[in-house]
């Protein structure tokens, strides 16, 4: 069941991607989908009977060359189950979306159907690099697949490849986050060279020796745990769009909608928060480095939220909406509450691919038109995609009933509990800070989204909006099925990912029991509400999906946060709500005449904190002239210069002396034959010859 | 007593003639044949004069295959040479000089 879960997807992308002339392009888009569905069921139902304990299936042997020993397998535990669901789940509804998205399109010309195809094979490739990615038992598997993505990714960035920015996109997503691979990389090198293995059981269990080993870098003693789980962070950072590696996840959004929802949405870019879930046990015995996680992605949730505030394209919010929540899940496993970002994670993936594909719909029916300041009033020309896209940012802005944990929408209970994490475990300092206005800001953007988008007066080409209609039903049932996940997906699995410590580990298959009395005290100093600590994890690293060290008390003390605390996220909705309101509904004037009064601070967000100029200036001009030196001076003036100089002046002046030589009577010759046979002789004679 | 250094001395001589023969001759490739031909002869007859010295009957048998070999190689070319005069009307060792660099 696993394999044909695991290679299903493959199958259907070469199926489509090379016999589409024999099947049919829609054949192939048939194919590739049924093949998608079947995965996607066969996931759940792995997903609900497969209890939380680790199994291993080895598919084949992979990689012998000394003590390197590698094969193709399977790890089955709870977090691959989780990710398996995740990633079939929208994939198979983004595979059946894009019968209706992708049916016209204005990129390809007439006679160029098979460009459906190609899409259909490449979404079902991209799904089975990332199920290669989240079932491996060992790290270079896991480097396949992350590669894979990556391939994937630029192959659909860059599908409209007659747009030259497009292309631009596609290259920039794979060059940066090359940057973020060779850091992970470099991370796969130190665990192999340090822990003889690259199985991640082997990793684990060697994970406490890892903390005592010091490694001699740059003059200086290194921690090896920490320098490892920093460099694997950088490896996600780069998938993850992590502040400094995030610049190619808004441009991003040149490839087609599905391919936004699915990819930069739901599941590649979630990777990052994955793996570092995955190394978990590597992770706890490094608190430098995930410190460094907290304030990284607690700095690039508030970063893409003011970013997010201003931008126009519908796209381009939604981008950095995603950029924000990757954020968020990286505080939440940066404080060691691994099981509340996986809780982010998977119920993000509902309601974030549900906006993008509502995004697509409202696109798809404004023909291709993303800019916001051209939609308004669309609610009643698109009612259904209005109440998707309504359940979508009730769901990511956080609505429920404040105080329960888990009635309300599903990014209701997964935000706040990565809140109420964040201040337990920073004591209330910066990361809960940054996150708290981020979910302010989150909550005016998305729902300036909705009321430029659905309310107020229809603005730009008015032939356009006349023409504007609901998508057909392909395309509406995907988001009703999302819309359930945005739901009840947080409410469903609250008690799984973010219960009672004893709950968490349970789900996660460790086991679980009683803290010493020293940590009891130190948690009852720490917050008094705390002190009924009854349960902490006593499993091995390695032995659950997700290791908690013992005095990781984070999971228990964010359930006794200050009520002031967990009612935080709900008023900075609610003021971003009614500030959304005010400037987009009740004064239309009002957001004009703020842009103007703070004219620098407005440019500064609507051009993204000038990432992209200083990294112009920074990286891609030294590049650029560094490439055109060595082009014109390395490769044209040296090397073929060199060449050319060899073969054209010195070569000639030699073979015309040589030719001189030959004077053409056969005497000469034979005197010459003479003569070096003489001297042969001789010297055999003199010396003895070869001898 | 006739040695075996007198034979040596007289197969040297020959080779020597020979030799001779290839270099200063500028007119006559047919004398260039034969010259070709007197320095294989004085090899035939060292060998010849080795093999009765050391009693070791392989070189006068190797003298008759140098034989055989060298009357073949000489209608050889003698038929190159005809064909040659035939195609440029010259055998003259001066003319022939298509190989110039």
């Amino acid at each position: 069941m696993l394999q044909t879960i695991l290679f299903a997807p493959i199958i259907g992308a070469l199926i489509a991607g090379f016999g589409w002339r024999i099947i049919s392009i829609r054949g192939a888009q048939w194919v590739t989908t049924g093949l998608l569905f079947l995965s996607c069921i066969l996931s759940w139902v792995v997903f609900l009977t497969h209890g939380p304990e680790t199994q291993h299936v080895e598919i084949l042997r992979w990689i012998e060359s000394g003590s390197l020993s590698t094969s193709w397998g399977i790890r089955l535990d709870r977090l691959t189950s989780i990710m398996l669901i995740v990633v079939t789940t929208v994939s198979a509804l983004v595979h059946l979306y894009s019968f209706g998205y992708m049916a016209h399109d204005d990129n390809f010309k007439e006679g160029e159907e098979s460009y459906r195809a190609r899409f259909f094979a490449y979404l079902s490739f991209f799904t089975f690099a990332m199920l290669m990615l989240v079932t491996s038992d060992n790290l270079v598997q896991m480097f396949f697949g992350w590669e894979g993505v990556g391939v994937a990714s630029y192959l659909l960035i860059g599908f409209y490849y007659r747009k030259p920015s497009a292309n631009a996109a596609a290259i920039k997503a794979f060059v940066v986050n090359r940057v973020g691979d060779f850091g992970f990389a470099l991370g796969i090198f130190g665990l192999f060279f340090l822990t003889d293995s690259i199985m991640l059981d082997d990793i684990f269990s060697m994970a406490p020796t890892l903390a005592e080993t010091q490694l001699h870098f740059l003059w200086r003693e290194w921690n090896a745990a920490e320098v490892l789980a920093l460099l694997l962070f950088i490896g996600a950072m780069g998938k993850s769009a992590q502040l400094f590696l995030h610049t190619w996840l808004p441009d991003a959004m040149e490839g087609p909608t599905p391919v936004s929802a699915l990819i930069h949405a739901a599941t590649m870019v979630t990777a990052g928060v994955f793996l570092v879930c995955r190394m978990s046990p590597l992770m706890e015995f490094a608190p430098n480095a995930t410190a460094f996680i907290t304030f990284l992605g607690a700095t690039t949730a508030f970063f893409a939220a003011t970013v997010g505030l201003v931008q126009n394209d519908i796209k381009r919010v939604i981008a950095y909406s995603t950029c924000s929540q990757l954020g968020y899940m990286f505080v939440a496993a940066g404080v060691g509450v691994y099981s509340v970002a996986m809780f982010h994670l998977f119920t993000h993936a509902f309601f974030k691919a549900m906006l993008f594909l509502g995004a697509g719909s409202v696109i798809h029916g404004m023909h291709h038109e993303q800019d916001m300041r051209n939609y308004g009033g669309l609610r009643k020309k698109l009612p259904y995609t209005f109440a998707a896209m309504m359940i979508g940012t009730l769901a990511i802005t956080g609505v429920g009933i404040p105080l329960t944990g888990w009635i309300g929408f599903a990014g209701f209970a997964s935000k706040d509990a990565v809140i109420e994490s964040a201040f337990a475990g920073t004591a209330g300092g910066y990361a809960f800070w940054m996150l708290v206005v981020a979910a302010l800001f989150t909550s005016f953007y998305s729902w300036r989204l909705i009321f430029l988008t659905f309310y107020g007066e229809p603005r730009g080409d008015k032939h356009t909006h006349d023409h504007a209609h609901e998508s057909p039903t392909v395309m509406l049932v995907p988001l009703g099925v999302l819309a359930l996940g945005a739901v009840f997906a947080g409410a469903i699995w609250y008690g799984s990912f973010f219960g009672k410590t004893n709950e968490v580990v349970k789900f996660f298959g460790g086991k679980y029991g009683e803290p010493t009395q020293e940590l009891v005290e130190a948690v009852a100093e720490r917050s008094p509400k705390a002190s009924e600590l009854h349960y902490v994890m006593e499993s091995q690293p390695g032995e659950a999906a997700i290791f908690i060290a013992p005095e990781n008390t984070i999971l228990h003390e964010a359930h006794y946060v200050p009520t002031w605390v967990k009612l935080s996220p709900f008023v900075a909705m609610v003021i971003g709500l009614l500030t959304a309101l005010w400037f987009y509904i009740w004064n239309p004037a009002m957001p004009g005449r703020v842009a103007e009064a703070n004219r620098p601070l407005y440019l500064f967000l609507l051009n993204k904190w000038y990432f992209d100029e200083i990294y112009d200036v920074l990286f891609v001009r030294p590049a650029f002239w560094i490439g055109r030196n060595l082009w014109k001076k390395g490769d044209e003036a040296t090397i073929d210069g060199g060449i050319n100089g060899v073969a054209m002046g010195i070569i000639p002046f030699f073979t015309r002396l040589a030719g001189k030589a030959q004077s053409g009577y056969i005497f000469t010759y034979a005197f010459a034959m003479v003569i070096g046979i003489a001297v042969l002789v001789t010297w055999v004679t003199m010396t003895g010859g070869a001898e | 007593m006739i040695g075996i250094e007198h034979y040596l001395t007289v197969a040297a001589a020959l080779f020597v003639i020979g030799i001779f023969g290839l270099f200063l001759n500028r007119k006559n490739i047919i004398i260039l044949l034969m010259s070709i031909e007197l320095m294989l002869l004085a090899v035939n007859i060292n060998l010849v004069a080795f093999s009765s010295f050391l009693g070791d009957l392989a070189g006068q048998v190797f003298t008759l295959f140098v034989l055989t070999v060298a009357a073949a190689e000489a209608a050889i070319g003698l038929a190159i040479l005809v064909c040659f005069f035939r195609n440029r009307g010259t055998i003259a060792v001066e003319d022939v000089n298509v190989m110039k660099g």
